[in-house]
């Protein structure tokens, strides 16, 4: 299995360090170039403005953005649920727009609004569930709702994309990468 | 500060990874920054190399102006205060800063005491020369190490220095047997904690970025190959000729920091960049403030 972990800029070393502990090989997608024979993706934590910007400057946007479409599995946490999600409230940019939800970008505020909480996930049971300058879903659309957070929705599934708020490559629990894996074989 | 706070900052560092932090003096350049694809801004009154040459005692920057960065942008805004000044990065925190630096950029107002930064839920980034000043920083609450270099020159020499000394100790700690743990610890003037995680790990328990001195592509290629996880640039983008242009190429470079070709043409036109001082010429070294 060959993951690609978009690695433009973020928290990439985290999504590869749990991955490969699972038995996937990873790459790290940083150029054009690297875009071959992948399995799955991983759109990771960081900036979504800059992974935005430099997706285009290094001309990976529609390539990638066919692989989404075409089915690849994907699995997108914090900036990468935005750069999936179909709008953004409260930011007039959309990047690939593939995921049928609405977002709304930093939704809990600044740093000092960054929080943790266990919460029951769909599927996978209850998680400790990581949240830094987090997003939230306002609109799920036609998405499975996975998981809500103070009636907040933070996890959603739409065919083959996963979408979450929180960061679970942060808290040593791997379950939603092992899920992930199997939607990949 | 309880763990999971903790963890909630060190987690902020683990997503700017990657990416290129840039010092900024007013909203406009803010917005030039996080178009250029900056992943934070620091908001400062004056960029190092203008605190240089204004000398006098430099402070925490006016919080209305931090104010007017902080709605301009919608990534992470840092900003700095004095090392020790802890009503400084009270009055940071209130304002809800994203990260505080408690830097030796701005004048030291204590020559023996850091801030003791367990005490605030905000985040702190402080600079370090050596795996010793890491350490002791790390173990005062800071949640992010950079390099002190030297801030304000567009001289890359101690920002190198700082690099290659820290990995090299960091090498040092992980290769050594466990009952010489000890006596590391007291050589290094930190708790036996944080050497033993170290020495299991084989690097910082926070996020280590570049800082002091990057002014060119080439500039953040070197620091990221030689082990930062990102870059702070000062000076270097709005004291060269073509700021917005000089910004989006060291983001490219910080990316894709070992394609050589690629950061060839990032290099390419890129105006004057800063006029750099070399460091027997300065008189002010700011990198032994805050041991």
């Amino acid at each position: 299995m060959r993951i690609g972990i978009l690695a433009v800029q973020g928290a990439f070393w985290e999504h590869k360090k749990v991955l490969e502990s699972l038995g996937a090989e990873c790459v790290e997608l940083r150029q054009k170039k690297d875009m071959k024979d992948l399995d799955g993706l991983v759109l990771p934590g960081g900036e979504s403005t800059v992974q935005g910007k430099l997706l285009r400057d290094l001309d990976m946007f529609e390539e990638l953005k066919k692989l989404i479409k075409g089915g690849l599995p994907t699995l997108s946490t914090c900036a990468g649920l935005i750069l999936l999600a179909k709008e953004i409230s409260n930011d007039q940019n959309v990047y690939f727009g593939t995921l049928p939800v609405k977002v709304k970008r930093n939704a809990y505020g600044r740093q000092l609004g960054s929080f943790s909480k266990r919460e029951y996930v769909q599927g996978i049971g209850d998680f400790e569930m990581k949240f830094i300058r987090a997003p939230y879903i306002e609109d799920a659309g036609e998405a499975e709702v996975l998981a809500k957070v103070d009636d907040k929705i933070v996890a959603v599934r739409y065919e083959n994309q996963i979408g979450l708020a929180f960061h679970p490559e942060l808290g040593g629990d791997d379950r939603i990468h092992r899920r992930f894996l199997s939607m990949v074989s | 500060m309880l763990k999971e706070q903790v963890e909630l900052n060190r987690g902020l560092a683990q997503m700017l990874k990657g990416g290129v932090i840039m010092d900024v003096t007013t909203p406009e350049q803010a917005r030039i920054a996080e178009e250029a694809g900056a992943c934070a801004v620091m908001a400062l009154e004056r960029i190092p190399a203008d605190i240089r040459a204004a000398g006098g005692v430099s402070r925490m920057s006016d919080p209305k102006m931090i104010k007017g960065i902080q709605e301009a942008v919608s990534i992470p805004v840092m900003a700095k205060c004095r090392i020790g000044h802890f009503a400084e990065a009270q009055i940071l925190e209130a304002i809800e800063i994203d990260y505080i630096d408690e830097s030796e950029v701005l004048s030291p107002a204590d020559d023996v005491y850091h801030i003791n930064k367990r005490d605030f839920k905000v985040p702190f980034v402080c600079g370090a020369r050596d795996l010793g000043e890491a350490l002791r920083r790390i173990n005062e609450g800071a949640s992010m190490i950079r390099t002190k270099g030297e801030p304000g020159t567009g001289d890359i020499v101690q920002a190198v220095r700082h690099m290659r000394k820290m990995n090299s100790e960091i090498v040092k700690v992980a290769s050594l047997r466990e009952d010489e743990l000890f006596e590391a610890a007291k050589q290094l003037q930190v708790p036996y904690e944080l050497v033993e995680y170290v020495h299991k790990n084989k690097k910082l328990p926070v996020v280590n970025f570049a800082a002091g001195g990057v002014a060119t592509p080439a500039d953040a290629a070197l620091m990221m190959q030689l082990g930062a996880e990102g870059v702070f640039v000062g000076s270097g983008i709005f004291k060269s000729g073509d700021p917005a242009k000089r910004a989006a190429a060291i983001v490219q470079a910080v990316t894709n920091y070992t394609d050589a070709k690629l950061i060839a043409e990032l290099s390419e036109d890129l105006g004057e960049a800063m006029v750099g001082i070399n460091e027997n010429e300065i008189q002010l070294i700011m990198e032994e403030r805050g041991q």
